[in-house]
């Protein structure tokens, strides 16, 4: 009796554990299969390098440089602000602020992942949009700089957790040899649990560039949509997963618009993909040393 | 312990399950109860839920939902087969008629109002009057700067709709390509996107520098409406009931609902409630112009 329910159960797990496998399959294949279609009709070149996105007009022009600009500004204006905070909460949380106060912090940064990125896009629109705008005497608050900030509280979650358990995991011993060779407190973290720490840390900030570049509502709301190529990073841009997401429902299947809005999504998934993959390389190499 | 919790757990889903399953099918009376999908522009989204509640107010035992999403949404849903009824505020295209003959959908057009668009500003602006040209060359940016429309010296930030909007193209037609068929000229790239006419119209209120289209209903004295001429020779006219309706105020257009075929039972219903001089009504009070007096 006994026997058959390890057995069953033993099946159930295993079916599970299949059926996610097969849901990513069957996402690729669908994804490459509408994506890929585009491209019989439309040249590669022209769809990455060009700079007009007018999809319902007749002729249609899809060209996405503006909006891999796009994506790629508020990225990297989330990571120039959510990278040195995240590392440095993480420092502190594992490091220096005594055991107590550790759990309540650890948690307290963890919640704010459970805010849902509409509540983040609504309050920026609502408080930071304005105020960055008049701050920086712009011609409105809707920039990839607003974005980034927000987009930025949703990464920094990510890069503390991650960090921190790369942190915490660094040897003990190679701390103490530190402080035993007369090295001060500083000197220790920056040279010693910082190096060791490294991979982790890497791959914690890649999560965070992934979880970031894949943002869709905070951005839609607070960025301003204008398909543009931006000369700084306080004007109006449009990302990709904005594009796609405020597009598909007026798309009609089968569509040339439909398919461009799958083949945009194709080269989100390959940027994912490859920072994903760059993340898990470092994380092996921290599990191996 | 772990097994009264369980079974708990399952007699309460089971329980919801029944509950609901019941509900859907038989109601008060016993009559079998349908339900319509009305999907499409969301210039007219607040007309057509009042006009939903108001119709099934007088008739409960049916079911309407209404979403918005702009006129492109709505007839790619008649064509894909996932609404009753699309709410538009443009004309369905060529294009669009096409592919709905390809999937077998035969949409069927009914007129049931006007609307005009306003060009909206803040109210410390003080440009208070525009031609069509200027218009134009607002939303084509090549003029930038509020000082060369008589304004004072601030760069002009240009609000428009998301390309599924009926909004969006009929303010394309009617102001950049003054509507001429032939014509390629878009909005600028500069333009912002804004996923909807509260967006516009909360970004204007904030904002000095903006501006922006959106339907009749959606003004209010917050913000500015400016008067628009035909050209720097003709009558600045603001938009109003009466404007509208006499045709003197240029960018207005009509509102249609489209039904895949000739609509029977609760469709046909719906529409000529739309039509009735009760539903008529309802227009005037949503702040867009009937079709009859």
């Amino acid at each position: 009796m006994q026997k058959v329910l390890d057995l069953i159960i033993e099946k159930i797990i295993f079916i599970c554990a299949i059926a996610s496998i097969i849901f990513v399959i069957l996402i690729f294949s669908f994804l490459f299969k509408e994506g890929l279609s585009f491209f019989k009709n439309y040249e590669v070149s022209k769809f990455i390098g060009g700079h007009f996105w007018y999809p319902s007009s007749d002729p249609a022009s899809f060209g996405i440089l503006s909006l891999i600009v796009g994506s790629v500004l508020v990225t990297l204006g989330a990571c120039a602000i959510a990278v040195p905070i995240g590392i440095m909460t993480a420092l502190f949380i594992s490091e220096i602020v005594p055991k107590g106060a550790r759990d309540v912090l650890k948690s307290l940064v963890e919640l704010m992942a459970a805010i849902p990125s509409v509540v983040i896009g609504f309050v920026g629109m609502i408080t930071l949009v304005p105020l960055v705008k008049s701050i920086f005497s712009l011609p409105t608050g809707l920039t990839a700089f607003s974005g980034s900030i927000m987009l930025a509280f949703m990464a920094i979650p990510t890069i503390v957790t991650i960090s921190e358990d790369a942190i915490r995991s660094v040897p003990r011993h190679y701390k103490q040899g530190a402080l035993a060779l007369g090295a001060t407190k500083w000197q220790t973290l920056r040279r010693i649990v910082l190096k060791a720490a490294m991979p982790g840390i890497i791959a914690a900030v890649m999560l965070g560039i992934s979880r970031v570049i894949g943002e869709t509502m905070a951005v839609m709301m607070i960025t301003g949509n204008a398909a543009h190529i931006p000369h700084s990073i306080f004007e109006p841009v449009r990302t990709m997963t904005a594009t796609i997401a405020a597009e598909m429902g007026e798309t009609v299947r089968s569509g040339m618009h439909y398919k461009s809005l799958f083949a945009i999504g194709l080269v989100l998934f390959l940027i994912t993909f490859l920072i994903n993959f760059i993340a898990d390389l470092f994380l092996g190499k921290n599990k191996n040393t | 312990m772990k097994k009264i919790i369980l079974i708990s757990i399952l007699v309460m889903l089971s329980s919801i399950c029944l509950f609901y399953g019941c509900k859907k099918y038989v109601n008060g009376s016993g009559k079998y109860t349908a339900s319509i999908q009305i999907k499409g522009s969301d210039t007219i989204v607040n007309l057509i839920q009042v006009w939903a509640e108001n119709f099934v107010k007088q008739h409960p035992t049916y079911n309407i939902s209404v979403t918005g999403g702009g006129s492109g949404t709505g007839f790619a849903s008649l064509i894909n087969k996932t609404c009753d009824i699309t709410m538009s505020s443009r004309q369905i295209e060529d294009k669009e008629a096409l592919l709905a003959k390809g999937n077998n959908v035969n949409p069927v057009e009914f007129k049931v109002g006007l609307d005009g668009l306003v060009v909206l500003v803040n109210k410390n602006n003080p440009v208070d009057r525009l031609t069509l040209g200027q218009l134009r060359d607002i939303f084509m940016a090549k003029i930038t700067n509020w000082k060369d429309i008589g304004g004072i010296d601030l760069k002009i930030v240009i609000l428009s709709r998301e390309s599924n909007s009926g909004t969006h193209m009929f303010f394309k037609e009617r102001v950049l390509r003054h509507n001429d068929k032939n014509s390629r000229d878009e909005f600028s790239v500069h333009s912002l996107m804004m996923s909807s006419s509260q967006a516009i119209y909360d970004e204007v209120l904030q904002n000095p520098n903006a501006l922006g289209y959106v339907g009749m209903g959606f003004a209010n004295s917050d913000v500015k409406v400016l008067s628009i001429a035909i050209d720097d020779k003709g009558k600045y006219i603001y938009p109003n009931t009466e404007n509208v309706l006499n045709g003197s105020y240029p960018i207005s257009r009509p509102l249609y609902l489209y039904t895949n075929g000739a609509p029977r039972d609760v469709i046909k219903m719906f529409i000529d409630y739309a039509l009735s001089d009760e539903g008529q009504e309802t227009v005037v009070k949503t702040d867009f112009v009937p079709i009859k007096k």
